[in-house]
């Protein structure tokens, strides 16, 4: 069998963490390759319904990266994402999703270095919790419980 | 909506991608992607030929969508929409995927960094079906400027824009413009005099019917987006009334308090007074002056305005309640010490920031003894000391008022320094070099040592300054200080100072007598920069200078739109590099002016009317008070000019009614499923 590389869709906003990850690429840092970038303008515009998408389309986790509170281009953007994140946090164990799957970060624009070690943490937290195919588990789930009833 | 043909345009970038990414494998995957009638490969996508390649296919294969994979978007997106709509298609049916910054540069694994770049593809390809064309809305412009700081860069910016006869407003911060190099003797490398140079620019600035000078002020809010800010400075009281006053300078000579250390002899007032042990003992103690200012005072005679402002917190008046000499003094009759702080709001299109820098404080390195032996004095001091208005009117004197016979001048403190700042501060080499040459045209038998890690002498004329000054008998000695010490061990050190260092050209420690010794301090942003940072939304680079856009492409722009950076505040810089920055950035501005429109990005927010519940969890969530509440149809609705496009509205509408053109859920859900769509 193939060894498990996990799926981690990102996040980014387009000021500070999407500028901050191509200063990695710019430095040459060198990072895992299993992390998928979305560009969003603020990570307020990070709607919870795109997290529980990414899930459901077989990502195994999920980071959000945003500018440091305080330095947000959009005055406070980065705010009203830190303050949906816990109750974020709670949704997802809800339907049965490790919450370490789940992730926030603040990345500045000149913070390449930082932006290459988040990506290697992510990746490797989410390569211990395993693969989560949350999409043929609740279809297995469903299976299981129609073939029960009968 | 017509069906979807999308064009797929895979860029080599030269070596930058196609050395690690299999460029044809993408392409022949991108072809046998939905929709996509052509795929192709380009060594430079973004070059003419390259744009040409997609222009063509557009207007003969009737593409309706484009997707460029190459470097990342905020390099050349606005290439490619230019492309796409040069050949007759709306600009915003174009998505570039970031093969490059984000893939083929942060891996060495060709297979892995290949499957990804073959993924952000199909991503971009998913997202660009749902794309909507957008039209750019154009907007007037103010036609007027705002310059902050008037330093050097400032200043010059002012009069650059000034000179296309529009209005200019200068803000600064102290009571009189000039900045660092008010301060300065001589510049390096061509020893002009700098009052010479700069005073008469001070002058112009002040007199020219087109700039507004604020001194005495601070930009404390700004609003409004590119084109039309609105600002609130606030003006300082300087307890004297502007209109009535002269500039005769007699409150100044008439003032009884004189011990206040002069913030523009940079610290030389905070030393305490030298005191000869057989002076003869008269119970009173020395009057002292060294560097002093009294309460109501201008920074230096060619303040300009030449206005003095009364310094609140030393004012005996305030802290008394009695004098009110210079009120008795003043014949127009100005001192006024019921005057408050007041606000004035203007309106500007541009904003040009010219905050320059400060110097390193070097108390915290203790091993050099600043703060702790008189005679460690800072470069920015010395520069005080060897200038001919200074305390010391131009003689080179110690603490103790005798002429040094040694002097030692350490480079990079705080600078190339792993403890302190990364950075190199650029301009320590230089102005090290022209403190011993000023040296040795005072006192010619006074030995001078340069304790140097590089000399790193770049600029136009610089290396043949160093190279005369290797002719002037100046020691130049390369390691880094270990330490500064007033410990005499050796006869001829008993009452001086020691300079220990290893000398890593000799190979051996050394233990140098000197008299003086001038630390050559780095440059770091200036104390403000923090707070007007978060007042304009910028960014900031890792050594906490401002982030320009690009350091090539746009070096005086910043993330947001009409906004400048000019001069030391985006870095450490030399007088000649601040001048050329402040007329760039003023270019800039004249630029944006003479148009007299600018257009605003139309990827901002909208309520869909039919899908608004009115629940109102929108109206609070947004920054700029862009939404509100239409109370006839009990719905949320977005001033579309005051909307800057976050999105956060749209991702906190619990009905999908707000949306993001260009950034809309479908888009968003289309790009998720194609990232995660192999497997």
């Amino acid at each position: 069998m193939e060894p498990f590389e996990p799926r981690v869709v990102a996040f980014l906003c387009n000021w500070c963490s999407y500028t901050g990850a191509d200063l990695a690429g710019t430095s040459r840092k060198k990072y895992p390759t299993n992390l998928l970038p979305i560009r969003v303008m603020c990570s307020g515009r990070v709607d919870p319904e795109f997290i529980l998408k990414a899930f459901r389309e077989g990502a195994d986790g999920v980071i959000i990266l945003g500018c440091h509170p305080g330095d947000c281009h959009y005055i406070n953007g980065n705010h009203k994402t830190l303050g949906r994140f816990p109750i974020l946090k709670k949704l997802v164990q809800q339907f049965g999703i490790h919450p370490d799957r789940l992730r926030l970060e603040w990345v500045s624009a000149s913070e390449g270095d930082r932006y290459a070690v988040v990506v290697a943490e992510m990746t490797e937290q989410v390569r211990k919790l395993g693969p989560l195919r949350w999409n043929t588990r609740i279809k297995e789930t469903v299976a299981a419980s129609a073939a029960g009833g009968e | 909506m017509k069906n979807p043909v999308i064009g797929v345009y895979v860029c080599h970038c030269g070596s930058n991608i196609g050395s690690v990414v299999n460029v044809p494998e993408v392409v022949e995957f991108a072809k046998g992607l939905p929709n996509v009638a052509v795929a192709r490969e380009h060594k430079y996508m973004c070059s003419d030929p390259g744009q040409d390649v997609i222009k063509k296919d557009i207007k003969e294969l009737g593409l309706n969508r484009v997707v460029v994979a190459s470097c990342s978007p905020l390099m050349h997106e606005h290439t490619f929409r230019k492309a796409c709509e040069s050949a007759g298609l709306n600009p915003y049916y174009f998505q570039m995927a970031n093969i490059r910054e984000q893939v083929s540069w942060v891996t060495t694994d060709k297979v892995r960094a290949t499957e990804k770049a073959k993924v952000v593809l199909v991503g971009a390809v998913n997202r660009v079906v749902e794309h909507d064309p957008l039209f750019v809305k154009s907007v007037p412009v103010t036609p007027a400027t705002l310059v902050i700081g008037g330093g050097v860069a400032g200043i010059e910016a002012a009069l650059q824009v000034a000179a296309s006869h529009t209005q200019v407003h200068l803000v600064e911060k102290e009571p009189s413009l000039g900045g660092h190099m008010a301060r300065f003797d001589k510049t390096f490398p061509t020893l002009d005099c700098a009052a010479c140079i700069l005073t008469p620019k001070m002058v112009q600035a002040n007199t020219n019917p087109f700039i507004k000078v604020h001194a005495y002020s601070e930009v404390i809010e700004v609003s409004g987006y590119v084109g039309n800010f609105t600002v609130k400075i606030r003006h300082k009281a300087s307890y004297v009334n502007n209109d009535k006053c002269t500039g005769c300078g007699v409150c100044i000579t008439k003032c009884p308090e004189r011990g206040i250390p002069a913030e523009f002899e940079s610290g030389l007032g905070n030393r305490p007074v030298y005191v000869a042990p057989d002076a003869p003992q008269h119970g009173k103690k020395p009057k002292d002056t060294f560097g002093k200012r009294p309460a109501i005072y201008t920074p230096f005679a060619q303040a300009v305005p030449n206005k003095p402002v009364i310094d609140r917190d030393n004012c005996r008046y305030y802290t008394t309640g009695k004098c009110r000499v210079c009120e008795k003094m003043c014949e127009p009759g100005a001192i006024d010490f019921d005057q408050k702080d007041w606000i004035e709001e203007i309106q500007v299109g541009n904003i040009i920031v010219a905050t320059g820098m400060k110097t390193f404080d070097p108390t915290p390195m203790k091993n050099l003894g600043y703060g702790r032996i008189p005679d460690v004095y800072t470069g920015l001091e010395f520069e005080r000391i060897c200038h001919s208005s200074g305390p010391t009117e131009g003689q080179i004197l110690t603490w103790k008022k005798e002429s040094p016979k040694a002097i030692a001048i350490v480079h990079c403190v705080g600078s190339r320094d792993d403890k302190h700042h990364r950075h190199c501060s650029r301009v320590c080499c230089m102005y090290s070099l022209k403190y011993a040459h000023l040296i040795k045209e005072k006192l010619h038998n006074c030995e001078v040592y340069e304790f140097y890690i590089d000399m790193r002498c770049f600029g136009k004329g610089y290396e043949e300054f160093y190279s005369r000054l290797l002719q002037e008998d100046v020691r130049f000695v390369r390691g880094r200080v270990a330490e500064v010490s007033d410990w005499g061990i050796y006869p001829e050190e008993k009452g001086r100072l020691v300079v220990r260092v290893e000398d890593t050209l000799a190979a051996q420690v050394r233990r140098i007598p000197v008299d003086m010794v001038i630390l050559s301090t780095a440059l770091e942003p200036a104390e403000n920069a923090d707070h007007l940072k978060h007042t304009l939304h910028m960014s900031c680079s890792s050594d906490l200078f401002y982030l320009e856009r690009h350091p090539k492409l746009a070096p005086v722009s910043t993330a947001t739109d009409g906004i400048y950076i000019a001069g030391a505040c985006q870095g450490p810089k030399d007088i000649p590099d601040s001048v050329a920055q402040a007329g760039a950035a003023a270019a800039q501005a004249i630029g944006m002016i003479k148009r007299g429109v600018v257009e605003i990005e139309p990827t901002t927010a909208h309520i869909e009317e039919s899908m608004c519940t009115g629940c109102q969890i929108c109206i609070p969530l947004c920054p700029y008070t862009a939404i509100r509440r239409n109370e006839e149809k009990r719905i949320a609705y977005i001033e579309g000019a005051l909307c800057k496009g976050c999105g956060t509205c749209v991702g906190a509408c619990p009905s999908g009614a707000a949306q993001q053109w260009g950034f809309d859920d479908r888009q968003i859900y289309r790009e998720i499923e194609g990232v995660l769509a192999a497997k």
